[in-house]
């Protein structure tokens, strides 16, 4: 009875979605307030019945109703209750029901912080989302329902993969989709702009916050699935390049770019087309991503449903989306105009330049992504591309673009002069050259690229504490914190989230330069010393989990004959699906990582094992997390709070006189 | 510069940067790509010599040895139609199994052993790579062999 009540839930959901799609845009269209005072209360109600589905899906799996098809095929009654809901997005028909709901979340976002918006305005961006809205749900309500009885029941479920059987589980996908979802805000207001033909300053600023909220979850999202990676599948690897990887990192280059191009449209009237193209491509590759990923299109441990009336209507949903908002742009972006103008040496010029290059890279992981799919869909042979191309394509694209992001924000808007910023930066830069090419002698090891990623790292510090410097001189203020203190959020957002990036630079280069990794044979008692770390191995016992057998290593750890700690790395039969899991145990550090993992047990006790020193790599993803609390601080500035009360009708841009700040 | 000049080179410029990070990321995609080939394929002698490719296929039953320490390991992959042994140094993956499918990267050493520097198995129970699917459907229709035994499963 209560899979039923979740499936005539999204019934409703979807007659509600069609009237929100239709009639405030009709409304806006024909400056009816009425039609458009639809929008509002029809966002929340689809809400609240997208929500009774996703209760009533976490309800089957919570009572183990295994007469439901898809609880049956991803939980099973010894799946402990909090892998049981997570199980909710383990796989096809679940996750797009996370998606829907995830996107009626942000709808009720949009209907409580909108009050300051043009009635007109709201009501188009909640249309528009009403629109998208549909596509999901009838995709759900035809091809994959996640309601669907099985008759006669299952005696008991197929499991969940093992592998998503982790506390990354329970996070990674609902905030990476809060993230692509969250583009679809974004997405939403350029169209709303593109309809309404009034794309101006006030439109960069509203939209502003939405984007860097979806962008700041996308960027937590990502790093917690790198991060599950590392831990989970017992390589040690925290990037791989694949497929479902670059799904996700697409719109985040996408996102990235954005950003940067609605602070040049907020604050000088500039790159509107460009931004409104930036927000229709960001949302695509959100759905790319997520049709790409769960389809199984791409052959991973995400992909799971291979259906041909699946991918049909995926192709036909998307060619509407994107070709839709591709021809209304085409037909509409003429009108918006082009903005003020700048010299070549600007930081309008410099945010357009990391444009580009981050588009750039965009395009080489589309090539690498989608090449080998096409190839293989037109009978030309199968290719894969592997992680080396991706490294040669990526440092060569991402020094320039990191170079810039040390001089933008000290270039004046419209015009700067080359000379002033050398003298200005001579110091930042001569004390990263000479301290990226010393530091590494100390640290014992000179390769051209170790030395390449501590001079982009140091330089967005040495570039940043210039910048900082210079701001507080220009106030007036008793002392140097009440000064800082007094420089605005959005400022100190940009500042955090480009030291995010060094910190993560940081990481990758010393991962990449000094990471030890070793494959050996243990025998009982016997030890290995890789990284200053001995680890003696005192053999491996069984033991029994809730629903797997494991052999559980015992290894001791000590540095110069002090002890240091005791890792238990397992290797886990998962007894329904009989897969084997390796469960690598790791010691996290702020300066290294210490990863054992068990390979295969070999006579007399001994195992295979592989060993791991990591150093610096927890700070790959501190680097992340600072990067997107950088995002929450500049979304938390209160010119984004004042701006609707202060202006109710949207303004043509003007220049603002205060100089330095972006982002 | 006039504004329209000013236009022109910044388009310029762009350009160039354009067509600079397309010879830059084509070289790279050139020369990274990696090719598939079958255990037939191998056998006939189709396959590049000194360059890194992947074959694909089932791992035979009772192929599967490891040398003295620990690591090595020798096995033999098969399309139903040719086999193909290949050595590997390194902890296989979990999924690695006797009787499933498996691709392995790696070059083709003098001797005829293929050399893996990688194997993926990184799937569930029954899934099949579809390369190796692929691979065994060839082979099937190539009419080498009549096995009626080998259930191919592809999820």
């Amino acid at each position: 009875m209560i899979p039923e009540i979740g499936h005539f839930a999204l019934i409703l959901a979807l007659c509600v979605a069609v009237v929100q799609g239709s009639l405030p845009i009709y409304g806006a269209a024909v400056g009816s307030s009425a039609l458009m005072s639809v929008a509002k209360p029809a966002a929340r109600g689809q809400f609240i019945l997208v929500l009774l589905a996703f209760c009533c899906l976490g309800y089957a799996f919570a009572a183990k109703d295994f007469s439901v098809l898809y609880v049956a095929a991803t939980s099973n009654s010894h799946l402990p209750l909090h892998y049981r809901l997570a199980a909710i997005w383990g796989a096809h028909e679940g996750s797009l029901l996370l998606w829907t709901f995830i996107l009626t979340i942000w709808m009720v976002a949009v209907t409580l912080f909108s009050s300051h918006l043009p009635e007109a305005m709201r009501a188009r961006i909640l249309g528009v989302m009403g629109l998208v809205s549909v596509g999901f749900l009838l995709f759900m309500l035809t091809v994959s329902n996640p309601f669907e009885r099985l008759i006669p029941a299952a005696v008991d479920g197929r499991d969940l993969n093992p592998l998503l059987q982790d506390p990354g589980m329970v996070m990674h996908p609902p905030m990476l989709y809060m993230g692509y979802v969250g583009f679809s805000v974004a997405f939403a207001f350029a169209i709303a702009a593109l309809l309404g033909g009034n794309l101006d300053a006030a439109w960069a600023r509203w939209s502003r916050p939405w984007t860097t909220a979806a962008w700041c979850f996308l960027t937590v999202g990502i790093a917690l699935g790198s991060g599950w990676a590392y831990y989970e599948l017992g390589w040690g690897g925290w990037w791989f390049w694949d497929p479902v990887e670059n799904a996700s990192f697409m719109p985040w280059l996408a996102g990235t770019a954005l950003i940067h191009s609605l602070a040049v449209t907020d604050k000088r009237g500039g790159f509107k087309v460009w931004t409104v193209l930036l927000a229709i491509l960001a949302f695509s590759l959100s759905l790319i991503g997520t049709f790409l990923v769960r389809s199984g299109v791409l052959t991973s441990v995400h992909a799971f449903a291979t259906d041909p009336k699946r991918g049909l209507f995926i192709l036909v949903f998307l060619a509407i989306v994107i070709g839709g908002s591709l021809v209304l742009y085409a037909w509409r972006a003429p009108r918006v105009g082009l903005g003020g103008g700048f010299d070549m040496v600007s930081r309008e010029a410099m945010l357009l330049g990391n444009n580009v290059l981050l588009l750039a890279a965009l395009g080489a992981v589309l090539l690498g992504t989608l090449y080998p799919l096409f190839l293989d869909a037109l009978g030309l042979g199968k290719i894969s591309v592997g992680p080396p191309y991706f490294d040669t394509v990526f440092v060569p694209l991402m020094t320039p673009a990191i170079f810039l992001m040390g001089i933008g924000p000290l270039a004046q808007w419209k015009k700067a002069s080359l000379p002033e910023l050398a003298m200005r930066l001579r110091w930042a830069f001569g004390a990263s050259v000479v301290t990226a090419v010393l530091l590494p002698f100390v640290l014992g090891k000179w390769t051209p690229l170790l030395s390449l990623g501590l001079l982009l790292s140091l330089w967005i510090v040495t570039t940043t504490m210039v910048n900082v410097r210079e701001r507080v001189s220009h106030l007036v203020g008793n002392s140097f914190i009440s000064c800082l203190a007094a420089l605005p959020r959005a400022y100190w957002g940009m500042v955090i989230a480009h030291c995010g990036i060094a910190v993560f630079i940081v990481g990758v280069t010393m991962v990449k330069g000094f990471e030890v990794e070793q494959d050996l044979r243990m025998n009982v008692g016997e030890t290995a010393t890789i990284g200053g770390y001995t680890f003696r191995f005192d053999g491996a016992q069984e033991i029994k989990g809730p629903n797997y057998l494991a052999a559980r290593g015992t290894f001791n750890v000590t540095k110069g004959g002090r002890e240091v700690t005791m890792m238990y790395p397992e290797k886990r039969l998962y007894s329904v699906q009989k897969q084997m899991m390796t469960e690598a145990a790791i010691d996290s550090g702020l300066l290294r990582d210490l990863y054992v993992s068990l390979g295969e047990p070999l006579e007399n006790g001994a195992w295979s094992v592989r060993l791991y020193h990591k150093p610096f790599i927890d700070w790959i993803w501190g680097g992340c997390l600072i990067m997107a609390l950088g995002g929450v601080l500049a979304m938390s500035d209160r010119r984004y709070r004042l701006a609707g009360r202060r202006e109710e009708s949207p303004t043509q841009a003007q220049p603002q006189p205060l100089g330095p700040e972006v982002s | 510069m006039t504004p329209r000049q000013k236009r022109f080179v910044l388009i310029g410029l762009g350009l160039v940067a354009l067509a600079l990070a397309a010879v830059l990321v084509l070289n790279a995609f050139q020369s990274n790509l990696v090719f598939f080939f079958t255990p037939t394929q191998v056998a006939n002698g189709e396959v590049p010599q000194g360059r890194s490719f992947r074959i694909g296929g089932m791992v035979e039953q009772g192929s599967l040895t490891r040398e003295g320490d620990g690591l090595t390991v020798h096995f033999i992959v098969t399309d139903m139609a040719k086999r193909v042994p290949v050595t590997f140094k390194g902890i296989l993956p979990d999924l690695f199994k006797e009787g499933k499918g498996a691709v392995a990267q790696g070059q083709l050493g003098a001797d005829g052993t293929f050399l893996a520097s990688e194997v993926l198995a990184k799937h569930d129970e029954n899934y099949m790579p579809p390369e190796v699917a692929d691979a065994l459907a060839k082979a099937k229709a190539a009419g080498a062999q009549s096995s009626s035994t080998l259930v191919v499963k592809p999820q």
